[in-house]
């Protein structure tokens, strides 16, 4: 596939400026409408340009009451309360798949396949679809309007779990009779030798379940009515139809610029924990 | 230090029985090589005595203690694996210092030890590095001193060298020799390779399909086989087998050519007779047509056929002998030097 023709060179170059354009776009507009107040945005044409409102935009939004005239709360307690779920479904769901993928692939018991099918299963019981009864569950359990509320539906995970799975199987079996020629019990082989060895993989799988419990809307929109607990990402949607007035849109593009930076950083900083995990073959 | 025994130890998987009634009795401070072609269960009986497979019946003891029931870490023993099974996220003092840590043995002494194996393998400068930075050599001393450190009772290998080239498996097959010598520390050492087998063993147990063939010192296997197994697997290029049939102190061969030996047997035979114990003799009873001469130096294969008969046949040769292929060689044997063995059993039948 080395091709070194100029006209091919060009082309090239010129589908990925093009992808470049038309990913980032978006992103420029939000930001440039960050950067403007509430009237330039209402007028036509919308600008392209930054312009000169971005640090009073900055701190209205994140520690105003966002939108003028609503009651919603500041964006800097939406930012930890997306924060604060994010972390405990993305810690959870680690946690909970290394303890179940461990016990599948290391332990023997009566119907272990049949466990590790059922828990597969769930691949197909998103939460959207079982979003009633869970609600249900939550909600007598008191559970409404919390952050356990919030993350613990979400924590179960089966992508998580089969991944872990999949990272343990490759790891051989010399590894753990090594170990328990060395004395090592079963958690001591986990926390030791276990863990380490699939470290790249869950730091790849912290930033695929961080990003996935950031973006969650249904099951937050669902749960909390507190204006306290209203994560990032629903406050967003909420904002555009904000009490009968024109939407703020200079408030509302610094509300998404505001939503993305976390992701950026997780992905950023792990990129390259990430990318070893995902691509690593080397036991 | 201590003694192994095995006793009447079958293992089965399933409803296929694997290891048919070993039985085993070994010395204190002996180095026993238990060789085999793939899949005849050697492996296994290894794994049986390191208890990491279960014992299905009969009983395994170390020193003066049954272990069948006790966890590997339990039993004093250590183990060398094939593929070295080093910690790859642990430097290699950690490696080695990590089942006595979960021992709980003080940090002067574990460090003592690491020092004084690092010292004998001659890995000191590496203690600090990971496994995947060092090359095959030095994993191979690096899966020793893990072994080492321990100070068990039984060391336990389970084909180490086999992942090595052929130059370093000579000379780490001294260096294995020479420590466990030194040690004195009773082993087991599992194989494939009949040179390392021989080289290495105080006594070899050759199974073949789950039973043992014969279980003695190297010498003793190759002067008297106990079956045709062990006679064709011992010894390098194997053995010659020819149907014949015995009578009054005669074997006489397919051909029609006689042969004086095989004295306690009658009837029909298996004659056995290694290349390198047939002279060239232009009298002699054993008359091969030549299909084709490998010259090794030292000496000269000669690949052919019995006269008048199908069976193929090598011979070895001084060096610089040379024959054509197609014309005809005569060799002889010395009478003691003929192995005669029972047509069904495949049993050595004493002359």
């Amino acid at each position: 596939m080395v091709e070194n023709r100029r006209i091919l060179g060009i082309m090239s170059h010129l589908v990925l400026i093009l992808g470049v354009i038309m990913v980032a776009l978006p992103i420029w507009i939000t930001f440039v409408a960050s950067t403007h107040d509430a009237v330039r945005m209402t007028q036509a044409p919308i600008p392209m340009l930054p312009g000169t409102h971005f640090f009073e935009n900055f701190k209205q939004t994140l520690f105003g009451a966002g939108l003028s005239g609503s009651e919603g709360a500041p964006v800097w307690r939406m930012l930890l309360n997306s924060m604060a779920m994010a972390l405990m479904i993305a810690f959870g769901k680690i946690a909970i798949s290394l303890l179940s993928a461990f016990a599948i692939v290391y332990f023997k018991f009566p119907f272990r396949m049949g466990f590790f099918w059922m828990i597969f299963i769930t691949l197909m019981l998103p939460v959207e679809v079982r979003i009633l009864p869970t609600f249900e569950v939550v909600a007598n359990l008191g559970m409404l309007n919390s952050y356990w509320g919030l993350s613990i539906p979400l924590i179960a995970s089966a992508t998580a779990t089969f991944m872990l799975r999949q990272v343990f199987l490759t790891i051989p079996d010399e590894m753990l009779e090594s170990a328990r020629i060395d004395g090592a019990g079963p958690l001591r082989f986990f926390w030791d030798i276990l863990i380490p060895l699939s470290r790249t993989n869950i730091a790849a799988l912290f930033v695929i379940l961080f990003i996935y419990g950031w973006n969650q809307y249904l099951w937050p929109l669902l749960i909390t009515t507190d204006t306290d607990m209203t994560t990032i990402v629903m406050s967003i949607k909420q904002m555009l139809e904000a009490a009968e007035q024109s939407p703020q849109w200079n408030i509302i593009m610094m509300t998404a610029l505001l939503a993305m930076i976390p992701p950026v950083f997780v992905v950023v900083g792990m990129q390259r924990l990430f990318v070893q995990g995902l691509t690593e073959t080397d036991k | 230090m201590a003694s192994i025994s095995l006793k009447d130890l079958v293992k089965t998987y399933g409803d296929v029985e694997v290891l048919h009634h070993v039985e085993g009795e070994i010395q204190d401070g002996e180095l026993i090589v238990i060789v085999g072609p793939s899949g005849c269960g050697k492996s296994t009986l290894l794994r049986m005595v390191a208890g990491l497979e279960t014992v299905t019946s009969g009983e395994i003891s170390i020193g003066d203690k049954v272990v069948n029931k006790l966890e590997p870490a339990d039993r004093d023993i250590a183990m060398v694996f094939q593929n070295y099974a080093l910690y790859p996220h642990m430097s290699v003092r950690e490696n080695m210092a990590y089942g006595l840590k979960i021992r709980k043995i003080s940090k002067d002494e574990i460090d003592r030890r690491v020092k004084e194996a690092a010292e004998i393998l001659e890995i000191g400068a590496y203690l600090d590095r990971k496994p995947r930075q060092l090359s095959g050599g030095q994993r191979q001393r690096v899966a020793m001193g893990r072994a080492i450190v321990r100070n068990p009772q039984v060391f336990l290998f389970d084909e180490p060298l086999s992942n090595l080239d052929a130059k370093l498996r000579v000379q780490m097959r001294l260096e294995i020799r020479k420590l466990q010598q030194r040690l004195g520390v009773t082993s087991i050492y599992v194989t494939h390779d009949q040179v390392e087998a021989m080289t290495l063993g105080d006594r070899l147990m050759v199974l073949n399909g789950g039973y043992v063939e014969q279980f003695g010192t190297p010498i003793e296997l190759y002067d008297r086989p106990a079956t045709v197994f062990v006679a064709g697997f011992i010894g390098s290029p194997s053995m010659n087998f020819l149907p014949a049939t015995a009578q009054d102190g005669t074997v006489a061969l397919g051909n029609g050519a006689v042969l004086a030996g095989g004295a306690q047997a009658s009837g029909q035979i298996t004659l056995g007779v290694r290349p390198e114990h047939l002279v060239q003799d232009d009298a002699g009873a054993i008359r091969i047509i030549v299909q084709m001469v490998e010259q090794l130096g030292a000496n000269t294969l000669v690949h052919g056929v019995l006269e008048d008969s199908e069976t193929e046949f090598v011979a070895s040769v001084p060096g610089h002998v040379t024959a054509e292929a197609g014309t005809l060689m005569s060799f002889s044997a010395a009478a003691e030097d003929l192995h005669v063995f029972d047509v069904t059993s495949g049993k050595r039948i004493e002359a």
